[in-house]
């Protein structure tokens, strides 16, 4: 009997990468750096070779679009990650420009529309031009900021050092408040001669409202007609935070929507460059502050990725079971404040409130602290659950929380008052969800079962029998089905998880806040509950990241809020909105 | 409020009308009128409006206070409970709500990021602490503070209420703090109205830095 | 033929339920407290939760689980005529550890020779910075520094906190963390014996 020869893993990228490099010989080259991967496409010839990826070779899905500065070679370098919706690993392919002004990079937003909010963050934060871009604006600063943050060679007004931990603080410790050793007592820098009195405000919204001129005043039978331009937000009751969206309306009608994002913008990525590897991990729990579990894990897979090190069996059961009671409580918060949005005023989110507040009592007595983990660790979580509580995550996946689920679906679901709001309103077509890059329930809502636990797994998903949640009609009552779905979805992967855990370590590594992590680039990405949220790190092999980028969800999920919105009237907008699952926190990161 | 406290240790009422009559101050009632029910604006930021929600909601039930509902109306309500980092492009919005609030107006910093920049202190975009603009009296630190410790915070802010009086209280006086705060513009930065002289003299001098001190003392 | 109007009356069904139990809950309790008793607000927060859900803050309290972490403190033992002897050595980990760098640390001098000394001279943490992560006790060598479960901080003004307010006992310590206490007295017993076995061997 003959031994069967051994199966051969293709890598897909690979594969298309090589028919890539055969396409377009001289353009594109594979990329040597050490620790880098991907294949690097001259600039001229980016909208030719984005067509071919997106058309030929199947990769549909535009994750994410990164912006790198390397100061000392002078070049600047925007960094694509395309996924295929059938599975498989990333194509990664990026451009590299010269660093001298105006830095120029063809858009690539007529082949995947998901790429508009990103590219306008690039030109915002670097400075790098979008040719063909629709609408280039800033996205995050205001119109009128001086200067582009997060160039290697701008420095911020509170700036003391490169990087952390500051001289400042050990062993010269006397404490000064950062506002008094500033030149303007404040956290605000002018350029020299800069006179506030001879300074005339430009309005910083004029491009905002020039692009919604082109629906202002029409005739129509005769009769000079005008539409009416609303401002929804920051402070509304429905905004989910401090979102705002122009509005054009026609009556009740929405005619033309533009998000205005930045309020919550806390410059989480200039900060993650000065921090150290570890000091980053509790500011990724301010990302998504309902899910800090998740937020945790995405960065340390990205890292752990870099360092090439193992996670401690024990822990990576502990990361899923943190992982998926705390999608169940987002997703029964998010069902709560939806019906908050449609005016069933606090009564389902009473009870997710009740739910939740049990779920944050584990997760304070296994981390510290009910909403900011900070749990995870390179290698492993940080501490074990006490027995006592162990038992308690029984209790509650196997005795209260179906049952609490299934009371969720009785008092909504063949609510007739809700299915009337919800049925047929806000229909996204699975094309036009992979094309806005939407990832998460909404695109399975669309008809789409693509999960990453399933199509690139990550900890040990490959070990749990569950199955993808899809509906297919895209309208906002499938994504409300789709939730429920997902929360049952999630009872079976806990209990398998819970029967399965294994005693032991924790932590594959010795606890240091001191981490060496070699050079290269690496790209984590995991289902958070809001859709995919990816981490790119860059390494210099230094104490601190030399880049670090947070693929959002929330915020490229709304890329396809106009799409959605137009033709619906102005209080289906506000459902809309609140069924994208939007969390201020990591939209403006 | 129990007759008792209610009541003005000045005055010996009649046994047989203990229960009919009281004899106060006006500072007493107004203060009892205002602590007892303090509505608190809708106005979160970040996450620490996720601790207030929670506050609010059943299990740390804020009604039992008197903050009944929240509104989001500024015109509605008395208290504006600054949850979550204050960041330069919305603080135009928050001065302007902060003014649109009808006096007698109270401001709560919850959280770190409210009370002092927070852990995003270093931000370019991150205002460091609200009370740079508004005037706070209370400040809840923590990161986020539990609905426990918010709770707590109220309770201080009802103890301060207790002790304040009409003679004395902000909104009746005439200065500075009694009218409006200036609205910060966004310019190149942050321009804070009340600081423009100041901006422009660090500005000019910036631009043309004084002789060096040898040649003076050459 | 559909009745329009049941899926109204399922969802009243469940809402009248939950009013139900609210005062079904309070019967069940008959002759036990069901409110200012530890019984009554741990089943309030257990998987059989039913009816009113209020935990009455400030006379009820939730209590906070042992590895609860709020603000940090330094740690002294106490000697026998009370004197407090701080174990905080200045080393300056803390200081290094903090993601928002909000930890000041002078190292403290000898008044004479002006040689470091293993005790801080100042220790300033500024509470409005504070992230409550937690890296600064995770990784202190000498136990000295710990977090806080004391969460009834609110003030009138800001909190910068210099070393007087952050200074608690260890036996404020032991009653908080008590788990932890006995794990860290335990590893610092077995040093201390083997380091007396060492020196017996050699000497």
């Amino acid at each position: 009997m003959t031994t069967p020869a051994p199966v051969e893993t293709i890598d897909p990228s690979a594969v298309a990468g090589q028919k890539l490099v055969e396409k377009f010989p001289g353009a594109v080259t594979a990329d040597e750096r050490p620790g880098y991967s991907g294949w690097v496409i001259s600039a001229e010839k980016l909208t030719e070779a984005a067509a071919f990826i997106h058309d030929e070779l199947g990769y549909d899905l535009l994750s994410s679009v990164t912006g790198v500065d390397y100061l000392e070679e002078g070049k600047m370098e925007v960094v694509y990650h395309a996924y295929q919706t059938t599975g498989g690993p990333a194509l990664v392919f990026k451009v590299r420009v010269a660093r001298e002004d105006p830095v120029t990079v063809p858009s690539v937003t007529p082949i995947w529309v998901g790429a508009d909010f990103q590219e306008r963050e690039i030109w915002d934060l670097y400075g790098i031009r979008f040719e063909g871009h629709p609408d280039l604006r800033r996205i995050l600063m205001w119109e009128g900021f001086a200067g582009h943050p997060m160039r290697k060679d701008w420095k911020e007004a509170f700036h003391e050092e490169e990087v952390k931990p500051f001289k400042s603080r050990w062993p010269g410790g006397e404490h000064i408040f950062a506002e008094n050793r500033t030149a303007y007592g404040d956290n605000v820098s002018f350029e020299a001669g800069f006179d506030p009195e001879k300074w005339i405000p430009t309005d910083p919204e004029e491009a905002l409202y020039a692009s919604l001129k082109k629906y202002k005043t029409e005739v129509i039978d005769g009769i000079p007609t005008d539409h009416i331009l609303v401002n929804m937000g920051p402070q509304h009751p429905s905004t989910h935070g401090v979102f705002r969206a122009v509005v054009m309306l026609d009556g009740e009608n929405v005619v033309s929507l533009k998000p205005v994002m930045g309020y919550l913008h806390r410059n989480h990525e200039k900060i993650g460059e000065r921090n150290t590897w570890l000091q980053n991990m509790p500011f990724t729990d301010r990302l998504d502050y309902f899910n800090s579990m998740s937020n945790n894990w995405g960065y340390s897979l990205a890292v752990e990725k870099l360092m090439g090190i193992e996670v401690a069996e024990r822990a990576e059961y502990l990361r899923v079971i943190m992982a998926e009671l705390s999608r169940i409580q987002n997703h029964f918060i998010l069902i709560g404040m939806l019906m908050n949005d449609l005016g069933a005023y606090f009564t389902p989110a009473l009870y997710a409130f009740e739910e939740r507040e049990l779920i944050l009592d584990i997760f304070e007595a296994a981390s510290g602290s009910r909403m900011m983990c900070n749990y995870h660790r390179f290698g492993g979580v940080v501490r074990d659950v006490p027995e006592e509580w162990m038992k308690k995550i029984h209790g509650l996946v196997f005795d209260r929380l179906p049952g609490k689920i299934d009371e969720f679906d009785r008092l909504l679901t063949e609510n007739e008052l809700f299915v009337s709001r919800l049925k047929g309103i806000g229909v996204l077509t699975p094309e036009q969800a992979v094309n806005t890059s939407m990832t998460g329930p909404m695109l399975r809502a669309s008809g789409i079962p693509y999960d990453i636990r399933r199509a690139d797994p990550y900890g040990i998903y490959d070990r749990f029998d569950f199955n993808v949640a899809v509906r297919y009609n895209g309208d906002m009552y499938d994504r409300y089905l789709i939730r429920v779905d997902e929360m049952r979805e999630s009872l079976k992967i806990l209990e398998q998880a819970l029967k399965q855990i294994p005693e032991g370590p924790v932590n594959s590594q010795k606890p240091s806040y001191i981490t060496k992590v070699p050079a290269g680039e690496a790209y984590g990405r995991i289902e958070a509950p809001k859709g995919e949220l990816g981490y790119y790190v860059v390494s210099t092999g230094k104490p601190n990241p030399y880049r670090y980028h947070v693929r959002a969800p929330s915020f490229i999920n709304l890329t396809s809020l106009e799409m959605t919105c137009v033709d619906e009237k102005i209080a289906d907008f506000v459902a809309l909105l609140g069924a994208v699952d939007i969390v201020l926190g990591e939209l403006d990161r | 409020m129990t007759p008792n406290e209610l009541n003005s240790p000045d005055y010996d009422i009649p046994e047989e009308l203990q229960n009919v009559v009281a004899i106060t101050t006006l500072d007493k009632i107004y203060n009892f009128g205002r602590r007892s029910s303090i509505w608190p604006m809708m106005f979160g930021l970040a996450c620490c409006a996720i601790e207030m929600i929670a506050a609010q909601a059943s299990r740390y039930d804020l009604a039992r206070f008197g903050m009944e509902v929240m509104r989001p109306s500024p015109r509605q309500c008395d208290v504006m409970i600054v949850a979550g980092t204050v960041t330069k492009k919305m603080l135009p919005a928050i001065v302007r709500l902060y003014n649109q609030m009808a006096e007698p107006k109270y401001v709560v910093s919850m959280g770190a990021c409210a009370s002092g920049g927070g852990p995003f202190k270093e931000g370019y975009n991150v205002v460091a602490g609200i009370d740079k603009f508004l005037p706070v009296d209370v400040y809840v630190p923590g990161c986020p503070p539990t609905p426990q410790a918010l709770v707590y915070g109220l309770i201080k802010l009802q103890e301060k209420i207790d002790k304040q009086s009409i003679k004395q209280v902000r909104w009746y006086q005439k200065g500075p703090d009694s009218v409006e705060v200036p609205i910060p513009m966004l310019g190149p930065d942050l321009i804070d109205p009340r600081r423009i002289p100041e901006i422009k003299a660090k500005a000019a001098e910036l631009a043309n830095p004084p002789a060096p001190a040898e040649e003076s003392a050459a | 033929m559909e009745t329009y109007g049941k899926g109204i009356l399922k969802g009243l069904m469940v809402t009248a339920k939950h009013f139900l139990d609210s005062y079904l809950e309070d019967i069940k309790w008959w002759g036990r407290k069901r409110y200012f008793s530890p019984e009554g607000i741990a089943h309030r927060g257990s998987k059989d939760a039913k009816g009113i859900f209020t935990v009455q803050y400030p006379e009820e309290k939730v209590p906070v689980p042992e590895e609860f972490r709020y603000i940090p403190f330094l740690v002294y033992d106490e000697g026998e005529n009370g004197e407090k002897d701080i174990r905080c050595t200045s080393c300056g980990i803390c200081a290094k550890a903090c993601p928002p760098q909000c930890i000041w640390i002078v190292r403290g001098s000898d008044p004479e020779t002006g040689k470091p000394i293993t005790q801080p001279a100042e220790f300033y943490i500024d509470a409005d910075i504070c992230m409550n992560c937690g890296f600064c006790s995770e990784y202190c060598p000498f136990d000295a520094i710990k977090m806080d479960h004391d969460y009834e901080i609110a003030s009138y003004g800001r909190n910068l906190l210099d070393i007087n307010n952050l200074l608690k006992s260890s036996k404020y310590y032991a009653e908080i963390r008590p788990l932890n206490n006995a794990l860290e007295e335990a590893a610092r017993a077995e040093k201390a014996a083997a380091k007396a076995a060492k020196a017996a061997a050699s000497g």
